[in-house]
This record gives structure tokens, C-alpha cells and sequence, in this order.
């Protein structure tokens, strides 16, 4: 404790001197935004956030889904059964109260559309592969909180769902390769820009954003099967 | 006023190094750790803002001329809530088997690392 | 200074780098598809994308012997001095560093090949996903993006150190591990913010052309504190160094291979980078060089001293590697080329004996169930030939020439000295020695059954229980992993005998250092100026007769503490006041994830305070 004391006093002391002389907030100088949104619109990416993310640095996007890859497969791991422990089937169908059971199932049609409009519009409207993913996965599991975790089981065979998240990560490694190929540099823009604010626009990166989403999508659909099944279905052994 | 919004998020990180050195609960040690990440949201954000500029999407209701806030810094935040919430995963992950293994998910508690 | 013209880069070579990434994660990606594929298609697979990348790796270093190489990502050339995209770069140095990743890689995974028990295919795709996370750091040349792969670089790591979920320590060692390099992350993280907010830059040439000539006022130094603070949080140096010994005594060997090997470097690498390139201009050469020669200085004390009091071989050689970190980083931290050298080719070196050494603590625990010391007294006597390979990585880490550590080790001290720390080569001697000593003091104890039989609980201090990393009993010298020892040692002894490759050394540092030429080659395509004045890599007197000393105390150490019970009276009295300070410092290490976090804010505190106060 008094380690923080000492050690987080100065820190911040250190840290207002620092703010203090940042540029005031609401200022108007962007030097990297002046020139991000030019090369955006010269793309025709109408969603200037998803031009940075796809086309501009793409290869940060690139490393992050990596990590989303990394994570997903180290919880795989990190939660498998253990020597002395054995998976059970799981517990049956839950009790809910029916109107939360309505309400689980029409809100999942509902999210579904929503994830796949996010996903397949990352270049136009605010959202991409990233966000459109989450909302697809967490969507499948308002069957869970509708009480059907077997059929949630069912739904979503783990080794289907983790050849579809290495299959989205290794598209978009193979985007970025066909860039090299095709346009000369690795995650070159490859396709005709189109028209700006329609559908097919922005070259590769709806393309990019929809490899993402199935990444994103399947991975967290496997992460949280992981947490779900160690909690439900995982049992220690008999002993003796 | 002028520098608020980063003090908020000096603060945020601070609490957050707080609630690691303080907790009794490991999971309260990852969860701390997340709010020393937003701690970096909210500095990224605000470093991007301009007073009266809008969202960076442009389309047929905003023209290109629009002055509007600093993209960079959201697609560098974006990239970090994902790189946070999957590690956040990974340690709730290993928090789970601590649990297992150890019986508690105090710190205090946990022995076997010492010298 | 900065060309109008649009400007045109070399493509053939620069595809390598982006290639390099790419290339381990598409195969990881097919091993977590195909889960179900027999183990030996997945080691075979594995092995076989880390040879691919080393490959790779070499025919980029090749490419950047006359000129760095510059890849623009998605072909966002630079116009007027600005792109919109995100560099890779390589010159020599962060070249061979991505070829020692893949290369050490490929050594662990021959050395887990087929015996490991491991999650399906799911640990061999978590190592490529570690190898390709090292390559883009490696060759990264923007900020952000170096933190991106930075954290690809952890997050696998910390899965990969809690791989053994049954080892209470092992998950707990990976909680501390994870948590601690997150927090030194977002660190950093907030440095970029604040370095962006003045500059509108995230790649590390155009920062550096930013703050160039300007007056380092505390945004700037406060910015360099925050962004090093994760890059020292990974290179385990003292106060931020207490994650390592954990990690390492929990992870699997081969995991612990890399850690030691490379990932602790490239967190230095990364810190030199960043300072060169970016801050070379701005903040005055010789604050920074006392403030992190002082860091260094204490990080080579303290781990030396918690190194020789381990019982743990693990723990025992984790804590040799922050000690062998201080050393790079006084010699890092002259800001000269030839200590930039010296501390290339020490790492290069101690990369490979550290690496079998981890091999062969593994070794014993999979043959004898045991990693502590004591535990194994004797243990090991029906096998010599691992006891000669254990003794002598234990005096290839003291310095014995010709070994590349010994030459490392040499040009290093030099450099120290030139700089005006004339005590910088003793520091090196005792140190190495210390660490050495240990080593070969467990190696006496393990293989020779030298010296009294230790008794008494001792301490409190981490015991060597630990699981076994196979799953089945192995024979006495099973090819793959002898094979990886022997190659790794071998190669360390290579590097130091052939004269090309040690020297090339000084050509590498030269042009890490030379901060206006990478500017310039990166923004502008600028040709690389012709190198003048390369640093003299090459065998001295001097070092030959000081690695030798460094041997031959390592031998001394070794006894003294073999025999420590039985020392006349009054070395035993002078032991004996050493007592509580040594209680104190491994109370320090208690374990708890909260001292750690409190002390990481220490440290930025007080690098804060080396680095901001002289400056006022």
C-alpha cells in the first residue's frame, strides 16, 4: 500500500504535468485526419473509421483479429478438461419464464439481421466486421438465455465454429496476400472503388470486413461456448 | 475545463493499478485492469475530439466537407477494446482454473510464487 | 530535406516482411482447422512453417546488407514526408533478430515434437501465433502497430505459460505474467495517445522527424516514460522484472526457451528502437544514458543476487536472464554503436546457451519429475553426457571464450568503459560469473552429486514441485530434444568462431544508430548512406582474458556455494550479514500480483523522476 501511495503520487503528478501540456481538448489540429479522409474518399469508403481500419492501416486490423485468434484458441486450451475431470452432457433445458422465452427467440431474428446489416455495411455506415461479429455471436446465445443450452450446443458444434474462425482469419491473411500479388503491396486495395456510399464501394473492404466478421462471429461463439461448457458440463471424476 | 476529459482518464488508469494493488479477488484484479484500459479510451477519444465537428461517415446526408473528428484515434480505440476484450478473456479463463486448482481467487492467499 | 515527388521503394525485397507475418499465421490457422490431423502432420507442420520463416527471415536479412528495406502496408506510399499507412522496416539488426525468433522457434518445437503433451494442435498453433506476433513487432515501424503486436506477443504468451492448467503455479504464474504486461501495455498505450496529440504521428519515423530539435518539455519526456514503460515491463528489468521468474517457473520448456531467448530482448530492442528513432532528436543523449546505465546497473545486481540464492533451476536461470538484461541494457544505454554491438552479439549468444539450458532443466523434469535443486542432488549420475552439456552452457553463460557470448561480452565492456563507466567491466565479469556460478553449482549438485547433500526446508522459497511436460516416460536421450540441445549450444559456438558473422555485428549496429538515415530512407526512399567508421566486433586480448576470469570465477562461485557450510569462520561471519538484507529482497518477491502492479508505478515513477528531473 505504501508502495502505491509514493509510486501512484507521482505518477499522477507526472501525468498532470504531461496533460498540461497536451494540446487543449476540442482543438482543431488533426494533421493525420486532414489527410486520412482524402485517401478515404479517394477509395470511396464512405465510413472514414473503417477506410483507417481496412485500407489505410490494415495490417493493425490484421494483428488485432490475430490476437481475437490467439485469445480464442488460448481459452480453448486454458479451459479444456483436465486430466481428472470428464464432460457431462450438460443440464437439461432451464426454467425460464415463458415470456423471457418469447422474447430470447424474437429478439434473435431481429439481432441476426442487425449483426449481418453491420457486417455487410462496415464501409458505409458506422460498424464493420468487428462490431457486426459480436452482435451475430451474442445473438446466438439468447437461445442460452432462453433457457435452451442444449440446443445452443447443437447450434454450434465447436470444431465447425473454429475451422469458421481460422477459415475468416486465413481469408484475410489471403486478402492481403492477393494484395501483394495483384496490387503490389501487402493489403493493397484490389477491387474497383465504386460508387461512394452504395453497397459495393470501397474496393477490397467490405471484403475484408465480412472476413473479419466470420472470424469475430465464430471466434466468440467459441469463447463463449468455453466459458459455458466448463461452468455446465465439466465434472471432476469419481475418485476411487 | 479545458484539459478535463483527459484527467478523467489519468484517473481511470490510476484507479484501475488501484483496484489491482487493493483487490481480494482476481477477478476483481482483471476487471480493474480493463478499466486502466479504458483509462486509454477515453485519452484517445479526447484527443481526437474538435468542438463542433460530427461522426466521421460521410454519405449522401453529409458531404465530404463536413469538418468532423479524428478517425485515427477511433479505429486505434476500436482496435483496442478488441485487444482488450479478448485478453480480458484469456485471464478471466485463467482466473477460472486458479479457482480450480488453488480453492480461492484471493491474492493473498495464493502462496506458491514466493523468493 | 523531404522529397515533393512521389517516391518509389525497392518491392522485391520488402514483400519478405510482410510475408514473414503472414506466413505462420495462415499455417496456424490450418492447424486449428484441422484439429483432428495426427500429431506427428502437426509437428511436422510446424516445424516446418518455423524453418520456412527463418528462411524468410534470412533472405531478408541478406537484402538489407547494403540498404534498409521499406515496406509501405497497402501501398500507401509517403508524399511530402506523410503516408497514411503503417512501414515495416528492417535493417540488419531487427532482421536478425526476427531469424533468432524463427530460429529458436524451430528448435522448440523439434524439441516437443511427438512427446509433448499438448491440446491438440492447439499448442502448435499457439506457438506459430507467438512466432508471427515477434516477426511483426520485429519489423514494425509504427508505433502503434508495434503495440498491436505486441499484445498478439503476450496475450499467446500468457496462454501459452499456463499451457500445464493442473500445476497450481502455473496458472498463477500466467495470471501474473498476463496481468502486469497488459497493465505495461496500456502503459505505453497512453504514451502514444499523448505523443500523437502534439504530433498527429503513429509511425516512428515521422515522430522522429516531428519532435526533431525540439525542446523536450514534459508532454515529450512524459510521453517517452509512458511508451518505454511497456517496452521495460516486457524486457523485465528491475522494478518491473518480478513476472519473469514467475512465468518462466511454470511454462513449459519449450515456452521458456523463447521467453528468455528472444521476447525479453525484443522487449529492449523495442526500447531502443523507439528511443533512437523517435526521441534521438529531442531529448539529450546523456540524461538518457545515466539514468538507464543506473537501471541497468541495479537490474544486473539485484536478479545476480536472487539468481544465486534459487533452488528452483527455472526460477534459477529466469533470474540469470533479467541479470544478463541489465547488462544489455548498460551497454544498449551508452548510446553508442559499439556498445549496440556488444549487446547484438551478447544477446545472440546467451539466446542460444539459455535456450538449452531451459532444454535441459526440461529434460530432467520429464526424466526425474523435479526441477529443484536439492530435490535432484545426484539424481542425474548415470548421465554424464548431460551433465558435460549442463557444465558447459553453465560456463558458455559466464563468458568462456570462444563462445559468441564471450566476444559479446567483450566488445560490450569496452564500449561501457570507453563511455566513462570504468567500472563497467567488472560489472560485467561478477555478474556473468554469479550467474554462471549458479548454474554450474546445479549442475555439479544434479549430475556430479558434489558437494554435501542440502538438507532443511531452508527458506521459504519456491520449491521445484512441478508436472512433467510429457505425457508418456521417455527414453534416455530421445534424438529430437538431444538434438535441439546440441544444435542450440553449437550454434552459439558457431557465431563465435567465424569471423563474418560476428563482425557483420558492427555493420548492424551502425546502421541501428544512424536515427537520420532510417528517417530519411523511410520517408523519402533515400539511398542509404555509405557506412564509415563500423565498430570493431572482433576478438580482444581483453576479451579473451576477461571471459576466461568470468569462467574461472563462475568455477569459484560454484564452489564456494557447493561448500558454503563449511568456509572458515570469518567468510562465514561476512555470509552471515548478508542475511537480512537477502531476507528483505526475496520477501520483495512475494508473488502477489498487488506488490507487482505497485511497483511497475514505481519504477514509471521514478524513470520519470531519472529521466524528467535533471531536464527542468
Amino acid at each position: 500500500m505504501v508502495l502505491f501511495i509514493i509510486g501512484g503520487g507521482c505518477v499522477a503528478a507526472m501525468l498532470v504535468l504531461v496533460f498540461l501540456d497536451m494540446p487543449a481538448f476540442g482543438g482543431k489540429h488533426h494533421p493525420y485526419r486532414d489527410h486520412a479522409i482524402p485517401a478515404a474518399v479517394q477509395h470511396g469508403t464512405a465510413n472514414v473509421v473503417s477506410a483507417v481500419n481496412f485500407d489505410q492501416r490494415g495490417i493493425d486490423t490484421f494483428g488485432e483479429e490475430t490476437i481475437m485468434l490467439g485469445s480464442v484458441v488460448g481459452v480453448a486450451v486454458l479451459l479444456r478438461p483436465g486430466e481428472h475431470e470428464h464432460e457431462e452432457e450438460g443440464p437439461a433445458t432451464g426454467r425460464v419464464l415463458d415470456s423471457t422465452r418469447l422474447a430470447a427467440y424474437l429478439v434473435l431474428a431481429v439481432t441476426m439481421i442487425v449483426g449481418l446489416d453491420v457486417v455487410l455495411h462496415g464501409a458505409i455506415t458506422p460498424g464493420g466486421g468487428f462490431q457486426g461479429g459480436v452482435v451475430l455471436a451474442t445473438g446466438a446465445h439468447l437461445l442460452y438465455v432462453g433457457g435452451r443450452y442444449p440446443a445452443l450446443r447443437r447450434v454450434t458444434p465447436e470444431p465447425v465454429y473454429e475451422a469458421g474462425e481460422a477459415f475468416g482469419a486465413a481469408a484475410f491473411a489471403g486478402l492481403g496476400l492477393a494484395g501483394i500479388a495483384v496490387g503490389g503491396a501487402f493489403l493493397a486495395n484490389l477491387l474497383p472503388n465504386g460508387t461512394f456510399g452504395q453497397l459495393f464501394s470501397a474496393g477490397s473492404v467490405p471484403l475484408l470486413s465480412i472476413a473479419v466478421g466470420i472470424e469475430v462471429a465464430c471466434g466468440t461463439v467459441v469463447l463463449l461456448a468455453q466459458f459455458l461448457r466448463q461452468e455446465l458440463a465439466i465434472r471432476p471424476n469419481e475418485s476411487g | 475545463m479545458t484539459y478535463y476529459a483527459y484527467f478523467v482518464a489519468g484517473w481511470l488508469l490510476l484507479v484501475g493499478v488501484y483496484g489491482i494493488v487493493r483487490s481480494r479477488d482476481l477477478v476483481h484484479a482483471v476487471v480493474s485492469l480493463s478499466v486502466c484500459q479504458s483509462g486509454t479510451y477515453v485519452l484517445l477519444l479526447s484527443v481526437g475530439y474538435q468542438k463542433g465537428a460530427v461522426a466521421p461517415v460521410f454519405g449522401s446526408t453529409l458531404p465530404t466537407s463536413t469538418p468532423v473528428v479524428d478517425p485515427v484515434v477511433q479505429a486505434m480505440t476500436l482496435t483496442d477494446i478488441v485487444v482488450g476484450a479478448t485478453v480480458t478473456a484469456l485471464l478471466l479463463a485463467i482466473a477460472v482454473q486458479i479457482a480450480k486448482r488453488h480453492g480461492t481467487v484471493d491474492p493473498d492467499e495464493l502462496v506458491s510464487l514466493e523468493g | 530535406m523531404l522529397a515533393v515527388a512521389p517516391v518509389r521503394f525497392d518491392a522485391t525485397a520488402a514483400h519478405l516482411l510482410p510475408i514473414a507475418i503472414t506466413v505462420p499465421i495462415v499455417i496456424a490457422c490450418v492447424l486449428i482447422a484441422g484439429r483432428a490431423m495426427p500429431r506427428w502432420t502437426s509437428d511436422a507442420l510446424a516445424v516446418a512453417a518455423a524453418l520456412g520463416v527463418a528462411g524468410i527471415d534470412g533472405a531478408a536479412l541478406a537484402s538489407t546488407t547494403a540498404n534498409r528495406v521499406v515496406a509501405w502496408a497497402g501501398g500507401w506510399q509517403p508524399r511530402h514526408g506523410f503516408s497514411v499507412g503503417v512501414v515495416l522496416v528492417a535493417d540488419p539488426l531487427n532482421a536478425g533478430l526476427a531469424l533468432l525468433t524463427a530460429a529458436l522457434m524451430a528448435a522448440a518445437l523439434l524439441y516437443s515434437w511427438r512427446y509433448f503433451e499438448s491440446a491438440g494442435a492447439h499448442y502448435q498453433a499457439l506457438m506459430l501465433l507467438f512466432l508471427a506476433g515477434m516477426q511483426g513487432f520485429a519489423f514494425s515501424g509504427d508505433l502503434f502497430d508495434m503495440f498491436v503486436f505486441f499484445e498478439l506477443m503476450g496475450a499467446v504468451a500468457y496462454a501459452l505459460t499456463g499451457l500445464k492448467i493442473e500445476d497450481r503455479t502455473s496458472v498463477q504464474g500466467a495470471l501474473n505474467f498476463g496481468i502486469i504486461n497488459s497493465l505495461g501495455a496500456y502503459l505505453s498505450l497512453a504514451g502514444v495517445a499523448v505523443l500523437y496529440s502534439r504530433t498527429g504521428q503513429l509511425g516512428l519515423a515521422q515522430l522522429g522527424h516531428a519532435l526533431d530539435h525540439q525542446q523536450p518539455d514534459a508532454l515529450i519526456v512524459g510521453g517517452f516514460v509512458l511508451v518505454s514503460c511497456g517496452f521495460l515491463v516486457k524486457a523485465a528489468v528491475v522494478p518491473f522484472h518480478f513476472w519473469l521468474a514467475d512465468a518462466h517457473a511454470v511454462a513449459p520448456s519449450s515456452v521458456c526457451v523463447l521467453f528468455s531467448g528472444v521476447m525479453v530482448e525484443l522487449g529492449l530492442y523495442g526500447f531502443a528502437r523507439v528511443y533512437w528513432i523517435v526521441f534521438g532528436g529531442t531529448l539529450p543523449g546523456d540524461d538518457i544514458r545515466r539514468a538507464f546505465v543506473v537501471i541497468g546497473l541495479v537490474t544486473a545486481v539485484v536478479a545476480a543476487t536472487m539468481c544465486f540464492c534459487q533452488r528452483h533451476v527455472k526460477r534459477l536461470l529466469a533470474y540469470s536472464t533479467i541479470a544478463h538484461v541489465g547488462l544489455f541494457l548498460v551497454a544498449v544505454a551508452t548510446l553508442t554503436a559499439e556498445g549496440t554491438a556488444g549487446a547484438a552479439l551478447y544477446v545472440a549468444g546467451h539466446a542460444g546457451v539459455k535456450a538449452a539450458l531451459f532444454l535441459l532443466a526440461g529434460l530432467a523434469l520429464n526424466r526425474y519429475g523435479s526441477v529443484d535443486e536439492w530435490e535432484l542432488y545426484g539424481r542425474g549420475k548415470d548421465d554424464r553426457l548431460t551433465g558435460v552439456l549442463f557444465l558447459l552452457a553453465g560456463l558458455a553463460l559466464a563468458g568462456l571464450p570462444p563462445f559468441a557470448t564471450a566476444i559479446g561480452k567483450g566488445v560490450a565492456e569496452e564500449a561501457v568503459a570507453k563511455a566513462g563507466y570504468p567500472w563497467g567491466p567488472a560489472l560485467f565479469v561478477i555478474v556473468s560469473a554469479v550467474t554462471g556460478g549458479a548454474v554450474i553449482r546445479a549442475g555439479l549438485r544434479i549430475y556430479f552429486a558434489a558437494g554435501p547433500r542440502p538438507h532443511g526446508q531452508g527458506q521459504p522459497a519456491t520449491r521445484g514441485d512441478e508436472e512433467r511436460d510429457v505425457s508418456t516416460t521417455i527414453p534416455r536421450h530421445p534424438p529430437t530434444m538431444m538434438l535441439a540441445i546440441v544444435g542450440l549450444l553449437a550454434g552459439s559456438f558457431v557465431l563465435g568462431v567465424v569471423p563474418r558473422w560476428y563482425s557483420a555485428f558492427g555493420n548492424a549496429a551502425q546502421r541501428f544508430v544512424d536515427r537520420n538515415g532510417y528517417i530519411a530512407q523511410t520517408l523519402t526512399a533515400a539511398p542509404a548512406t555509405v557506412v564509415h567508421h563500423l565498430p570493431d566486433v572482433s576478438w580482444t586480448a581483453s576479451s579473451v582474458v576477461l571471459g576466461t576470469v568470468s569462467a574461472l570465477l563462475a568455477v569459484v562461485f560454484a564452489f564456494a556455494g557447493l561448500y558454503h557450510e563449511r568456509a572458515p569462520q570469518p567468510v562465514a561471519l561476512v555470509g552471515r550479514a548478508f542475511g537480512p538484507p537477502l531476507r528483505v529482497l526475496r520477501g520483495v518477491h512475494s508473488g502477489h500480483i498487488g506488490d507487482y502492479a505497485a511497483w511497475v508505478l514505481v519504477g514509471l515513477a521514478g524513470i520519470g523522476a531519472l529521466v524528467g528531473l535533471p531536464l527542468r
